[in-house]
């Protein structure tokens, strides 16, 4: 087996990140001349094996089990581990989750096979393959290459591919696989997964949303957001520290961990632009980004960029917009 | 209960990243450290199980270069027993795997109950060592954890899930759980914390008595300046040219105004 992309699941609907997965694993065959497989976990995997085998891939290949019914990283990481030491692939591609984050690296120390983890590109050079990943807070970019012979474990971060780029394909045939799980293989019980406090802060729908970062500097600025934001009518929103500071609650948060905005204006202040905050707020018509540091990461996906300090533009701004 | 805390020293947010000559890290000078933002969450909450427990001790653990010591002192004078120190003369070790068999050679006899990490480095941020580690040292694992309960046998964590949403898990001890975070509020260390700190033991261990010359399993080529593709409009300008321009765009750009 030459290629493997391994599907995630939540309730039988698989995660954007695997169809993600897909494009990357047909893109990576295209250029190494090899094929790709598909490899489904879970209780009953019939709806994402159906999804996946109209794609143009070679195989789906399903590993159920009862135990599979919930997620666990025993459970995950034994049977993918059984996968791969039965069926041999050099690439075992995934979308960088939560749950490959909590998993996958126990595969990597069960085969002593490197996992190379949030990868945004990939390219062949001489012959060999490269994976990009941003360092420093996407500050920084780094190379890295994987050692020894294959299995590689191999993760792409959200939108380095293009879900709609996974090519359909002519049905591939669905095979399953044996799995040899018991309980006693499974250390960890789970609860039902829940929301915190819902809200009555509908980021989703809000057509102005100003956001603010660790920029602020301090809780007693925010007042200042506060008022910009009532100025132009919009909602409050931030990043992850502010909200792990306390200054404001969880359903400001804006990312992966939070919500997911798509408002007519982003105004971003003091937010320096990390790939789980971008995920929840890249679909925004607008995004108008002020920072005092030229090189912040997230004026690369900014319609409007000012380099400068918030705290001397914010009163300024709002004393505008009240007049305009 | 007996407590391990995995600390990396990582560049300071407002450090001025310069590459260096080789293009293989940044270079050190004008770049001042601080403890990873998820492993001072870590240690918080690795002090506050000890103090709930009434008992036990919480060790300090870091690699790096000499300059690291700084940052288990600082875990120290916070409150931590005493530190171990995993010599390593390069800035940085670019394979998780690696990283986590250093530290599980060195930490093996110590019989941990529990090992905290951070989720992941602010420099790296590769995210496996906590997990691999864990595996190393035969214990159960969790991610992205935002709160503990502990009890005699089992530690119960509220593990993050995406888009706002969260999962409790029990596990069974000895655990190695990589913290979130937000978890908790860190505390700063006190006066009569950093006087005591300077008596409390830092153990040194050369990286080579611990390495037992496996392979690396990847490699870190290079590191470089990301290549910038789209186009903002910058404006330029006092503040107050920056808020004319600002509101101008507001109302015929972006049309909210
Ligand atoms: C698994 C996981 C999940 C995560 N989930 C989320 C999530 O849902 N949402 C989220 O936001 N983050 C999330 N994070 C955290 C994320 O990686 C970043 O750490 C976070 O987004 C950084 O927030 P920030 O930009 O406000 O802070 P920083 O990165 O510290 O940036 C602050 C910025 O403010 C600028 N600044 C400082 N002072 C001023 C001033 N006076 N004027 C102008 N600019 C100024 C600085 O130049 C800097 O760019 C998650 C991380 C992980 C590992």
């Amino acid at each position: 087996m030459d290629i493997l992309v391994v599907l995630e699941h939540k309730n039988g609907t698989m995660h954007r990140a695997s169809m993600e997965a897909i494009a990357a694993g047909q893109s990576l065959a295209r250029d190494l001349g090899q094929t790709v497989s598909v490899l489904a976990m879970g209780e009953d995997t019939s709806q994402m094996a159906q999804e996946a085998s109209a794609k143009d891939v070679m195989e789906v290949l399903t590993a159920e089990h009862p135990l599979l019914k919930d997620y666990s990283a025993d459970g995950y990481a034994k049977v993918l581990t059984q996968v791969i030491e039965a069926e041999s692939p050099k690439y075992v591609i995934m979308g960088h989750t939560y749950m490959v984050r909590d998993f996958l690296p126990k595969v990597s120390a069960a085969l002593r096979k490197p996992l190379l983890g949030d990868n945004i590109a990939y390219r062949i050079e001489d012959g060999s393959i490269i994976f990009t990943k941003q360092v420093f807070a996407g500050k920084l970019s780094a190379d890295v290459v994987p050692n020894g012979d294959p299995p590689y474990l191999v993760t792409f971060q959200s939108a380095a591919f293009q879900e709609d780029a996974a090519a359909e394909g002519n049905g591939a045939a669905v095979r399953p696989v044996e799995v040899n799980l018991e309980s006693g293989h499974i250390s960890t019980t789970s609860e039902e997964p829940f929301q915190e406090t819902t809200t009555t802060v509908d980021l989703a729908s809000a057509d102005v949303i100003v956001s603010v970062g660790r920029g602020i500097g301090k809780e007693e600025n925010l007042s200042m957001i506060k008022a910009l934001a009532e100025a132009l009518g919009g909602q409050i929103a931030s990043s992850r520290p502010v909200v792990d500071a306390g200054w404001l609650p969880p359903y400001h948060q804006v990312g992966s961990s939070g919500q997911t905005v798509a408002p007519t204006l982003y105004l971003a202040l003091g937010i320096s632009g990390a790939i789980q905050h971008v995920v929840g707020m890249k679909g925004s018509k607008n995004v108008v980004v002020i920072n005092k540091d030229s090189d912040a990461p997230l004026f690369e996906i900014a319609d409007f960029g000012v380099v400068g300090d918030i705290l001397e533009i914010i009163p300024k701004l709002t004393e505008a917009v009240k007049a305009a | 209960m007996k407590i391990g805390v995995l600390t990396k020293q990582v560049p300071s947010a407002d450090s001025p990243l310069k590459l260096d000559g080789g293009g293989k890290w940044i270079g050190e000078e004008n770049v001042t450290f601080a403890i990873n933002e998820s492993d001072a969450y870590a240690l918080e909450e690795a002090l506050r199980i000890k103090e709930e427990t009434g008992d036990g001790e919480v060790v300090v653990a870091s690699l790096g270069p000499q300059r690291v010591q700084r940052g288990i002192r600082e875990g120290l004078s916070k409150g931590a027993d005493r530190g171990i120190h995993i010599e390593e003369s390069l800035p940085y070790t670019s394979d998780p795997f690696l990283t986590a068999t250093l530290f599980a050679n060195t930490l093996r006899n110590e019989s941990f109950d529990l090992i905290l990490s951070g989720l992941q480095s602010d420099d790296l941020g590769l995210g496996q060592v906590g997990v691999l580690l864990g595996e190393m040292l035969s214990m159960s694992t969790a991610t992205l954890v935002m709160e503990t309960g502990i009890s005699d046998s089992t530690i119960r964590v509220k593990r993050e899930l995406e888009g706002g949403w969260f999962q409790w898990t029990t596990l069974k001890l000895p655990a190695s759980i990589s913290i979130q975070s937000g978890i908790n509020t860190p505390r700063y260390p006190s006066l009569k914390g950093i006087m005591g700190a300077k008596k409390k033991e830092i153990r040194s261990i050369a990286r080579n008595e611990v390495d037992d010359g496996g392979a690396t399993l990847q490699t870190l080529r290079k590191v470089y300046i990301p290549q910038k593709v789209k186009r903002t409009e910058m404006i330029e300008g006092e503040a107050d040219q920056v808020v004319a321009k600002l509101i101008d765009i507001f109302k015929r750009d972006i049309k909210v105004l």
